[in-house]
């Protein structure tokens, strides 16, 4: 005999099939952040090419998430947590989707500056992905576990990224200022940074998300904003 | 059927203050019996605004709503215990009478319960014994306007109220309700005999009639709750395992659907219950 113990059991298991999307949508934004970030050091051309044309993936995973998300909004009729959820599960896909594009501009920016001698080893760009994809992880499991300690911490760490970023810009600053005639690549390096500074930012609205999801208040996580005052110090 | 007398209770009218509240229920228990349905409820209605009232079947819903007219009184055993204040006033001090009070506190029922009468007499009949002088056929036009059913019947007004379907016979009572003007509105789930587009233009109706009135609504309809109310009030069975009705929340329908403070009123509007 059919016994039914959860009254929403068939919705519950569509959500719980969305956090799996979301952490598969996760691992591909964060493998194509590392592999921009890798090729870019390691000048290869290759992967950086890969990294480029498979944004599209991500792109599709975002339309499906975001298809589904409506989807369910429309015939569920979600209450109180699960329509907190479902509108945070669309913010977080968008913003994952937007860090695909960072991924995808990092790729590009190898591919137009190829072959031309760095101006600056990108040591730092390679510890800034590595650092954002780390708080990445982090956040989309706190997101997925309802983990408000840890969706609390995590944009702590984005002062480790910005710090990176400003030791990067300065040194590239100085660079361009004894070399004018870098200034065009070094600008492109810039960008590279800049893109995975902005990444960490937007694990900073991943948190937000998982904060609104399990208490209700949805309220900006002030952030540090010390990648503004480069140059003014 | 109530014997409604046209004249006013002085107990009621003189009692109006200008509180924001249309009713404040201070400890309400209503028992059946010795059996105590619903216990120590407190709520302010306000004024020109719809309540509704949810909860799982069994909790008191409908105890409480007929509670705010007196309307128990007509099932035998039921007493109630605490105080209903209209206005102010106790409905159950002893110099009020309980059929006025009906009158200014009208209801609208589950089950539709036209008389059998005509579709015009339907409507026009508790204005006349109110002593409506003024034009009775633009009121009963206007009045099954209101109730959405005026393109259904207007070229068979004589015939009779039970002629019509289940859905018909309870828009001409939601019509035969708004024609007296009571002051607030009971209704108790009006829309579980309509159709979809005919719930919606109830809902509709509701909201043009808070611009003059109160409106207390009970539903199982939580997705009625969410787009037609105001204010929602959750009520649930205590943990004493008498199937006591209390209130567990009351609040702003905006919070309660979308953040409530209690755990058990989450469980129910997500439909994790059971």
């Amino acid at each position: 005999m059919t016994r039914i113990t959860n009254t929403r059991e068939t919705f519950d298991r569509q959500l719980r099939k969305l956090k799996d999307d979301i952490l598969v949508m996760g691992s591909m934004v964060e493998q194509a952040t590392l592999d921009a970030a890798k090729a870019l050091k390691t000048r290869d051309t290759k992967a950086a090419q890969r990294v480029y044309e498979d944004d599209q993936w991500i792109n599709q995973k975002h339309l499906q998430i975001e298809n589904d998300c409506v989807m369910l909004i429309a015939t569920q009729q979600p209450m109180a947590r699960d329509v907190r959820f479902l509108a945070s599960m669309l913010e977080v896909s968008t913003e994952l989707e937007r860090m695909g594009d960072y991924a995808k501009g990092i790729a590009r920016i190898h591919l137009i500056i190829k072959d031309d001698p760095f101006t600056h080893p990108v040591t730092e760009i390679v510890q800034m992905a590595e650092t954002a994809t780390r708080m990445l992880h982090q956040a989309l499991g706190a997101f997925v576990n309802n983990d408000l300690e840890t969706a609390n911490a995590i944009p702590l760490e984005d002062d480790i990224v910005d710090e990176l970023y400003n030791q990067f810009h300065h040194q590239l600053i100085e660079k361009m200022i004894e070399k004018p005639e870098i200034i065009d690549r070094a600008n492109y390096l810039l960008w590279a940074a800049h893109n995975l500074e902005r990444m960490a930012d937007r694990v900073t609205n991943i948190c937000e998300r998982t904060i609104y999801v399990n208490t209700g208040i949805l309220k900006e996580i002030a952030s540090s904003d010390d990648e503004m005052l480069v140059g003014l110090k | 059927m109530l014997n409604i007398k046209p004249e006013k209770s002085p107990a009621v009218q003189a009692n109006s203050n200008g509180s924001e509240y249309a009713i404040e229920a201070r400890e309400l228990s209503i028992y059946y019996g010795n059996f105590p349905a619903v216990r120590s409820v407190s709520m302010n209605i306000h004024k020109q605004k719809i309540t509704s009232i949810i909860g799982p079947s069994g909790v008191g819903k409908s105890t409480v709503l007929r509670a705010f007219n007196r309307m128990n009184e007509l099932v035998p055993s039921a007493r109630a215990e605490g105080e209903v204040l209209y206005h102010g006033k106790n409905i159950y001090d002893s110099d009020v009478d309980p059929v006025e009070v009906r009158r200014r506190i009208g209801m609208v029922f589950q089950k539709p319960n036209p008389f059998p009468k005509s579709i015009y007499e339907n409507v026009a009949w508790g204005a006349r014994i109110n002593g409506f002088r003024s034009n009775m056929d633009e009121l009963v036009e206007q009045s099954l306007r209101g109730a959405a059913l005026w393109a259904e019947v207007n070229d068979k007004l004589q015939q009779s109220g039970l002629s019509l379907s289940g859905g018909q016979q309870q828009r001409l009572c939601i019509a035969r309700a708004i024609a007296v003007k009571p002051d607030i509105i009971l209704m108790d789930e009006p829309c579980s005999a309509l159709d979809p587009l005919a719930t919606l233009k109830i809902e509709e109706l509701m909201r043009e009639l808070a611009k003059d009135y109160t409106i207390i609504i009970v539903t199982h309809n939580m997705q009625q709750a969410a787009r037609v109310s105001d204010y929602t009030a959750f009520f649930n069975l205590d943990d004493s395992g008498n199937r006591t009705g209390i209130l567990e929340e009351f609040g702003d329908t905006k919070k309660i659907f979308t953040n409530p403070e209690k755990k058990s009123t989450e469980d129910y509007i997500t439909g994790r219950f059971g």
